[in-house]
């Protein structure tokens, strides 16, 4: 499947990462959320842990301290507390 | 004679070398904007993507929010005065602190008692100086804002507006100065509590607002993104008065310089007429010399 979602993930200081994906897990307050394209809108609080992106054939992570989620349109925005990006 | 001219090239050596140093911060500053207009910038999608947030919440439950409720149990209302840290930047601190004066005065006449906050060490030591109390302060890095700083001023702005004790505050307002452009800032307020979300809301889209489900409950959703609202709001006035902070600071430094010049200048030339009136009187003490040994 093409990659029918756009993704923003923001921190307070700077976009950390946008582009398409097919699929994004992130952790919600309630238990980890798989959203694909079509998923129904939601807005939900984040608690600390991993944001994985699977962007074509890569797999991204981004460890969050928390923010939130907010997808609709097939637009996913991360809204991310801090995000430590010591992947590089 | 010789004295006088000494004292002259002294006054211009030392001028040179203040020169210098102006010239130097001057372009510190220069180079410092950019940086700060660019985490401007950079701030901008985050604080969109909560108004955004905030305002789908607002469309699909209906808000009532203690951040969102004016509180009329107390009269004493917060200002927040965002100013510089060290001076040699014009106008800059006094601008903010004149129009955070007027607020006061506005507030006061209103029948409200002002309690002040303090953002940077020209704020804390105009209070200070004036033996006026201050209920916190932050100093320390006015030209490059922190977003812990600001969480921590957002939390204590906070607490201070939920709580129920002798502390509590109805209001909060803050004083920074906007960067419009390079060569225009100016000082303004804005109120930040109780919340009015206005950007963002008149959304002209295509069709209605999708209905959004709500993890774990609208109430819940809202409670965690209003106070992150006010950090990013919090956080933008810092980041625009650090802007403003520098331009200033260039503009103030650009005409020390050219202040520095006309000093050196001057001395210059009176040095140059010190030099001369030393060689005349020399020659004519000579010539007086020469005639009185010729009439012996």
């Amino acid at each position: 499947m093409a990659d029918a979602l756009t993704v923003d993930i923001v921190a307070p200081d700077g976009k950390v990462w946008s582009g398409a994906a097919s699929r994004v897990i992130a952790p919600s307050v309630e238990g980890e959320i798989g959203l694909l394209a079509n998923h129904e809108p939601i807005l939900s609080v984040l608690r600390a842990g991993t944001v994985r992106v699977t962007s074509g054939t890569d797999a991204l992570e981004f460890p969050v301290t928390g923010g939130f989620v907010s997808f609709d349109h097939n637009t996913i925005t991360i809204v991310a507390d801090a995000v430590s990006t010591d992947e590089d | 004679m010789g004295g006088q001219q000494r004292v002259y090239r002294q006054r211009i050596r030392s001028t040179q070398s203040l020169k210098k140093i102006f010239r130097a911060m001057e372009l510190i500053a220069a180079s410092r904007i950019g940086k700060a207009r660019d985490r401007v910038t950079a701030a901008a999608p985050y604080a969109h993507a909560i108004t955004r947030a905030i305002s789908a919440v607002a469309v699909h439950s209906k808000v009532d929010h203690p951040l969102t409720n004016e509180r009329t149990d107390t009269d004493r209302v917060a200002v927040l005065v965002i100013s510089a840290d060290r001076g040699m930047a014009g106008a800059y601190s006094a601008n903010a602190l004149r129009e955070a004066e007027r607020l006061t005065e506005r507030l006061k006449n209103e029948g409200k008692s002002v309690v002040s906050y303090a953002l940077g060490r020209r704020a804390a030591s105009y209070y200070s100086f004036r033996k006026r109390e201050v209920a916190s302060s932050w100093q320390g890095e006015s030209d490059s804002p922190q977003f812990g700083t600001a969480q921590e001023i957002a939390r204590a702005l906070y607490k201070a507006y939920v709580s129920d004790g002798e502390d509590a505050i109805s209001e909060v307002h803050v004083v920074y100065t906007h960067f419009t452009s390079m060569v225009s800032q100016e000082a303004r307020v804005i109120r930040l509590l109780p919340l009015e979300v206005v950007e963002g809301v008149a959304e002209p889209d295509e069709d209605v607002e999708p209905l959004y489900d709500f993890e774990p409950g609208a109430e819940e959703v809202l409670d965690s993104l209003l106070p992150r609202y006010i950090e990013s709001r919090i956080y933008a006035c810092m980041l625009l008065s650090a802007a403003s902070e520098l331009a200033n600071r260039q503009r103030a430094m650009n005409t020390a310089v050219s202040n520095a010049e006309d000093i050196i200048r001057q001395y210059t030339r009176l040095a140059n007429s010190a030099r001369q009136a030393e060689i005349t009187q020399e020659i004519s003490e000579i010539v007086s010399g020469a005639d009185a040994l010729a009439a012996s």
